[in-house]
């Protein structure tokens, strides 16, 4: 996939706009392109950009509707003679005049008010519809210390059975998928054939219709509810095999004569020769691995039934019920586990895309 | 140091460990064996993971769908013949879910046949657009392509989650018709509505996926056919359908199955969207297959493996399609 530099020179807005490199005008064609490109990135973008938003704004602010666009708080006044800040608000008062009060308590269709200049006043009582509260943009970055908070220790179980998963299942997937490929492409022998077809046999066999299946011989195995249940049954990909073989082929033979002259075991020839030089293959295959383990449902959905040893996903989806009026935690709880593959897209966009243009695999 | 080689130094950093613990059970292996045994030993671990994982599952599979109670060990499983079968087949009318002592299954494989081909002719549309704007010679062209694959890295919760809170009664989307004078609707309360999101929340987040594979099949015609094209002044509608879209037909057939396959086995999304509701409007063949075999009790896992080897059948279908037309592709 190549994808041409843009022009060196500083661009102005309109030459951004409207200049095509090297030929021609700006034309219809050129137009709707912009128009459906512009499109794909509001449907695209905004989403997750308003739940990122959305994350940093506090409980009451999220419960307005219709929704304010940016994070609003309300300002607090500290005062003396009440243990916590007290909210502002602007009141209009009978004679037209505003003032500023802060809120003791609401009482039905009034508010107890207080001077925050002088404390120590009678309490004055407003009705709420002339109390306008006080409020400023800001970020509830409370809302992550909220959530850490509200989950303890679980949060961080969570995070590391996630990460356990994933780093884990991606170094046996490597290991194993790298050897099978060496054995396959630097080798004659009879049955190398056989074994090809009977991996490559094994995509056409989803996970979702060998559920039932794969969960009894985890159960034999007595990983139910270990996270060694979710890691090995799908260590084996045959897509990450046949990349590495394919990239293998293209290894001369004859450096690996050369080791052999010199006495080097097997694998020596296989660790210090063929797998330094699969690297890009490799990064793909990880790449992939990193991605569908972090990302991974369903499997770790039926293995995995204690919460001890739940992922960030299957967490995420139970907290949507129980949080299900505190919008706040589960929002941040979304924008964190959203963030690592978020990172990691930026720094290697290239390879994921060219990755799956040549193997049309994820 | 390149990206490339940071990356591939980390990778081989984190893998040295273990390789260290392997290496004098392999050297020993090959003392033992001989050279000639050691492809068999290089591809143990993988062929047993295989067999274990993945071979041996379809033969449990069968084994449990002739099998009945909710005993989860093959040999407490009583012989029941096509029974598990004969349920799911067991219907007054089979235009009508309700006279199906199963009507679930009934109405998650009427759903599914309605899901997958709107689902599929969306998504490559949406996808050849896509694929076709970014091949053009435009601005920020890589900037572009990262907007429409970002979602692809998303996972299936998150996603769920993103629209849920988009969609709810009082999201971003009510109030956005709110203020432009429509009236706010409860989109995942409604059927319809509820049917439509499954369809396109599915679409947003797998789009990126089909645009790369579709922009790499773009990228592929060549450029002097272009030429040839521009030199007969052919406009771009001729030259849409008289070159890039013959020349990109063996790719986008291979989308195509490669879609189908995907959309029928759709779970994670809407399970999390809308757990299958409202009532059974988005519930899809795997969710059932979930449902019966594992959320359920008492788990019935005869009629999970039945229907689920019913849909591999299917699967298996589109896989023969797809290896066919990808040869014929390559040809």
């Amino acid at each position: 996939m190549s994808d041409t530099a843009l022009p060196k020179s500083p661009a102005s807005v309109r030459g951004i706009l409207l200049g095509r490199r090297g030929r021609g005008r700006f034309d219809l064609t050129d137009m709707l392109t912009y128009g459906f490109l512009i499109l794909g990135l509001l449907v695209m973008f905004t989403p997750v950009a308003w739940v990122v938003v959305s994350s940093f704004k506090t409980q009451a602010n999220l419960q307005e509707f219709p929704p304010t666009v940016l994070p609003y708080a309300s300002e607090t006044a500290v005062i003396d003679g009440f243990d916590a800040p007290l909210p502002l608000f602007d009141v209009t008062q009978q004679d037209g005049r505003k003032v500023r009060l802060a809120q003791v308590r609401r009482v039905g269709l009034n508010a107890q008010m207080v001077d925050p200049a002088d404390p120590g006043a009678k309490r004055i009582v407003v009705p709420v519809v002339n109390a306008v509260p006080v409020r400023q943009v800001r970020l509830a970055v409370e809302n992550y210390a909220n959530l850490v908070a509200e989950t303890g220790a679980d949060l961080w179980r969570y995070v590391y059975n996630s990460f356990f998963i994933t780093v884990v299942a991606t170094i046996i997937t490597l290991i194993m998928n790298s050897m099978a490929a060496f054995a396959l492409s630097k080798y004659r022998f009879a049955g190398s054939n056989v074994a090809l077809v009977s991996i490559l046999s094994t995509l056409m066999i989803p996970a979702t219709v060998v559920l039932v299946p794969t969960y009894l011989i985890v159960a034999q195995l007595g990983l139910v509810g270990n996270l060694w249940g979710v890691i090995l049954p799908t260590v084996a990909t045959p897509t990450g095999v046949f990349l590495l073989r394919q990239y293998m082929l293209t290894i001369p033979d004859e450096l690996i004569e050369a080791a052999r002259m010199d006495h080097a075991s097997e694998w020596r020839i296989f660790w210090r020769i063929v797998l330094p030089l699969s690297s890009p293959a490799l990064a793909v295959v990880a790449i992939f691995s990193i991605m569908s383990r972090w990302n991974d449902f369903l499997l770790p959905l039926i293995v995995l039934n204690r919460r001890e040893v739940y992922t960030l996903q299957l967490a995420l989806n139970s907290f949507q019920s129980e949080f299900e009026v505190r919008y706040d935690l589960l929002l941040a709880m979304t924008t964190l586990t959203a963030l690592p593959l978020a990172c990691a897209f930026i720094f290697l966009q290239r390879y994921i895309t060219t990755g799956i243009a040549s193997t049309g695999i994820k | 140091m390149s990206r490339r080689d940071q990356l591939a130094s980390l990778a081989g950093g984190v893998i040295s460990l273990p390789a260290r613990i392997i290496e004098p059970v392999m050297t020993g292996l090959q003392k033992l064996l001989g050279i000639k045994r050691m492809p068999w030993v290089f591809l143990f671990p993988n062929m047993l993971a295989v067999i274990l994982f993945s071979l041996l599952p379809v033969f449990i599979n069968i084994h449990y769908s002739f099998t009945g109670s909710d005993r989860l060990y093959p040999q407490d499983r009583p012989f029941v013949g096509g029974a598990n079968y004969e349920t799911l087949f067991d219907c007054g009318n089979y235009l009508d879910p309700a006279t199906c002592s199963r009507d679930l299954f009934w109405r998650a494989l009427g759903n599914s046949l309605v899901f997958v081909p709107i689902q599929v002719i969306a998504m490559i549309s949406v996808a050849l657009l896509a694929a076709l704007c970014l091949n053009r010679e435009i601005r920020g062209r890589g900037f572009f392509r990262g907007v429409f694959f970002f979602p692809v890295m998303l996972s299936p919760v998150v996603v769920a989650l993103t629209w849920q809170w988009i969609l709810q009664r009082n999201g971003a989307l009510n109030g956005l018709m709110t203020w432009v004078g429509l009236t706010p609707v409860n989109w995942l309360v409604f059927p319809n509505t509820a049917f439509f999101w499954s369809v396109f929340i599915t679409v947003w987040a797998h789009m990126g996926f089909y645009t790369i594979i579709l922009l790499a099949g773009l990228q592929a015609i060549p450029k002097d056919v272009y030429e040839a094209a521009k030199m007969d002044s052919a406009n771009n509608w001729r030259v849409f359908s008289r070159i890039t879209l013959p020349m990109l037909k063996p790719m986008l057939l291979v989308v195509f199955v490669l879609c189908v396959i995907r959309s029928v086995q759709t779970f994670d999304e809407l399970y999390v969207l809308t757990g299958g509701g409202p009532g059974s409007a988005t519930m899809l063949m795997v969710q059932y297959i979930y449902e019966i075999g594992f959320a359920v009790q008492p788990r019935n896992f005869g009629l999970a493996a039945a229907a689920s080897l019913l849909l591999g059948i299917v699967l298996l279908i589109f896989t023969g399609v797809q290896l066919r037309l990808s040869r014929s592709a390559q040809q």
